[in-house]
């Protein structure tokens, strides 16, 4: 299915967005570098690859459906939404400043952000709501909506993974960016999760575990979801928070604290080498 | 026999018709489709309804999402629970991005059967309309439910529309207009003004009328919609009359008479008086929730004749 320059394109546009992101925490000097980068492959493979979508005509009525619902990651998505033409890449620098459009998390007043977000465990749900017009309109968009693994522990992700398999969604699919690490701590240390991809197969969904960073691995789950007939898919995505950069992968601190100029130059060097991809 | 009618009821064969005149209309329910007569709509309209079970949080998400995708959804539940619980959810989810979601809620008030405290919706009002892209509707009667769950579904913006349980009194004939935003005036008078929504609307028909016997001239006006309020009707009662009572069936604080409140003391400073709410009531029937709690014609008389009172310095009789 995947060839390699594809895999190679879409390796590049997940670099750039990781670059995109730390330059924008760094210059607001606020933000949540760490899940950025964690989910910088998805999105990349996402708006690279997967999805129906035209950056020319943002609200095309029959394009694909991206949900950020951890939307504090909000950077990787911008990021992602410059590189393929959503608005100029010159625009990132205004995130967070006064009368930007790029707010401190996602919301509508973006071009090409789907849903307001900034409080967890709403994304789901909203991504229910978008699967069951298209399915009204008979129209052959899909939903996929982002979560975070520490979202999980919201009630409201659990009253929508019940809902959606009941209402048979299966042009719906949630990606979990299982990054092992929340606001606080790790996760397992704040709410057990596991195990984790049991939970979903227990309410219903089909459940893929993939490598979060791997695309090949990706593009391969999301070709599966989309011949799944009847349910939703959940991707459970195995990541690093903090991806491509040393001193941030796996690194508790850098949930929501920007880089200072010291470290955003080494992290820029690091992603930008040719290492930034084993 | 004073005519009545079931606002919930009203308001869901009102649906009916508007989901034949608007293809986009969709009902999300949460459980309770029998007692708000949302199952109506959903045997009407079957592919067009959706029963996403006591779970108001998801529910008012997945609104958001079927408005972001031009759908018209109507979240139906009980205002008890289509409040309080998904409030987050309004919020972030449904104000902030000014989705085109309806919350049309039932039971509301003190008037839920025998049900008690959990299940009496008195702070509703003040959760919603502090909702800034909000439009808050609380019907007098079956005639203004009617008319305004048909503005709430033609008219672009999230709305709540607050109805009752109980069959109440008709104020309105079949010549009545309900426009948004636009105090009505049922009865004109130069001593003092009753401001009053809901079913107090007709509470304050009954007191104006014992008034009058009494030589006190009371206006009435209906103020349906509580949010955003029409500022000028509350200034010309305050100008023409030099004297306030508001009237809701909720909480003092936050509702209508805080509203009100707020108009008078922000541009004309002029005596006021509040009929309303002050804690958490209980179970019991109607009539005598009503009575204990002072949201009788007899409570909003005895405010009229208090508030004239401090206008004009005379002691009551």
């Amino acid at each position: 299915m995947t060839d390699t320059k594809q895999v190679a394109k879409i390796e590049a546009l997940a670099t750039r967005v990781r670059v995109d992101s730390l330059n924008m925490v760094a210059a607001a000097n606020s933000g949540h570098p760490g899940g950025s980068l964690s989910e910088a492959d998805i999105l990349a493979v996402l708006y690279g690859a997967v999805m129906t979508h035209d950056p020319k005509n943002p609200t095309m009525p029959d394009r694909d459906r991206f949900v950020l619902s951890k939307a504090h990651a909000c950077p990787a998505l911008y990021g992602v939404l410059a590189e393929t033409g959503y608005f100029p890449v010159s625009e990132l620098s205004t995130f967070r400043q006064i009368n930007s459009r790029l707010q401190g998390h996602a919301h509508i007043k973006t071009p090409g952000v789907e849903m307001s977000g900034g409080s967890l465990g709403q994304g789901l749900s909203f991504g229910i709501g978008t699967a069951l017009a298209a399915r009204l309109d008979g129209r052959p968009t899909r939903t996929y909506v982002l979560l975070g693994d520490g979202e999980c522990d919201e009630g409201q992700v659990w009253e929508a993974a019940m809902s959606a398999p009941h209402h048979g969604l299966d042009n719906l699919v949630a990606i979990i960016d299982r990054n092992r690490i929340q606001n606080d701590r790790w996760t397992d240390e704040v709410m057990t999760l596991e195990p984790l991809a049991d939970k979903w197969r227990a309410f219903g969904w089909e459940v893929a575990e993939v490598d979060g960073h791997s695309v090949p691995e990706l593009l391969g789950a999301f070709d599966r979801a989309a011949e799944t007939k009847g349910r939703p898919t959940a991707i459970i995505a195995h990541t690093s928070k903090g991806k491509g950069v040393s001193f941030m992968e796996d690194n508790p601190a850098f949930h929501g604290m920007a880089p200072n100029p010291e470290q955003l130059k080494q992290a820029i060097a690091e992603l930008t080498s040719s290492q930034a991809h084993d | 026999m004073t005519e009545t009618a079931i606002t919930r009821q009203v308001a869901a064969e009102t649906l009916v018709e508007l989901g034949g005149e608007y293809s986009d209309l969709v009902v999300v329910g949460g459980d309770l489709n029998k007692s708000t007569y949302s199952n109506k709509f959903g045997a009407a309209f079957p592919d067009r309804f959706f029963d996403f079970g006591p779970a108001e949080q998801n529910m008012v998400n997945v609104a958001a999402g079927l408005a972001a995708s031009g759908k018209i959804p109507v979240v139906s539940t009980f205002a008890a629970f289509g409040t309080a619980r998904p409030f987050d959810q309004l919020r972030v989810g449904v104000s902030q991005p000014g989705l085109n979601v309806k919350l049309i809620l039932t039971h509301a008030g003190l008037l839920t059967a025998e049900d008690g405290a959990s299940a009496q919706a008195i702070e509703d009002v003040a959760i919603i309309s502090a909702l800034p892209s909000f439009t808050v509707i609380v019907p007098a009667d079956g005639p203004e439910a009617a008319q305004a769950v048909r503005a709430a579904i033609g008219t672009q913006g999230p709305f709540y529309v607050r109805l009752s349980r109980t069959a109440t009194p008709v104020v309105h004939g079949s010549d009545y207009t309900f426009v948004v935003g636009r105090a009505e005036t049922m009865r004109q008078g130069t001593d003092a003004t009753i401001i009053a929504c809901g079913i107090m609307v007709h509470a304050a028909q009954v007191a104006a009328a014992s008034l009058a016997e009494q030589g006190v001239s009371c206006r009435v006006v209906n103020m349906a919609t509580v949010s955003p309020l029409d500022e000028g009707a509350v200034l010309q009662a305050a100008r023409d009359t030099g004297a306030l009572v508001t009237a809701e069936e909720h909480l003092l604080q936050g509702g209508l008479g805080s509203a009100v409140a707020s108009v008078l003391s922000g541009n004309l400073p002029t005596p006021l008086e509040m009929v309303g709410l002050s804690g958490y009531a209980e179970s019991g029937n109607s009539k005598a929730l009503l009575e204990k709690y002072g949201l009788t014609s007899t409570d909003i008389a005895d405010a009229v004749r208090r508030v004239v009172s401090r206008k004009t310095g005379q002691p009551t009789s």
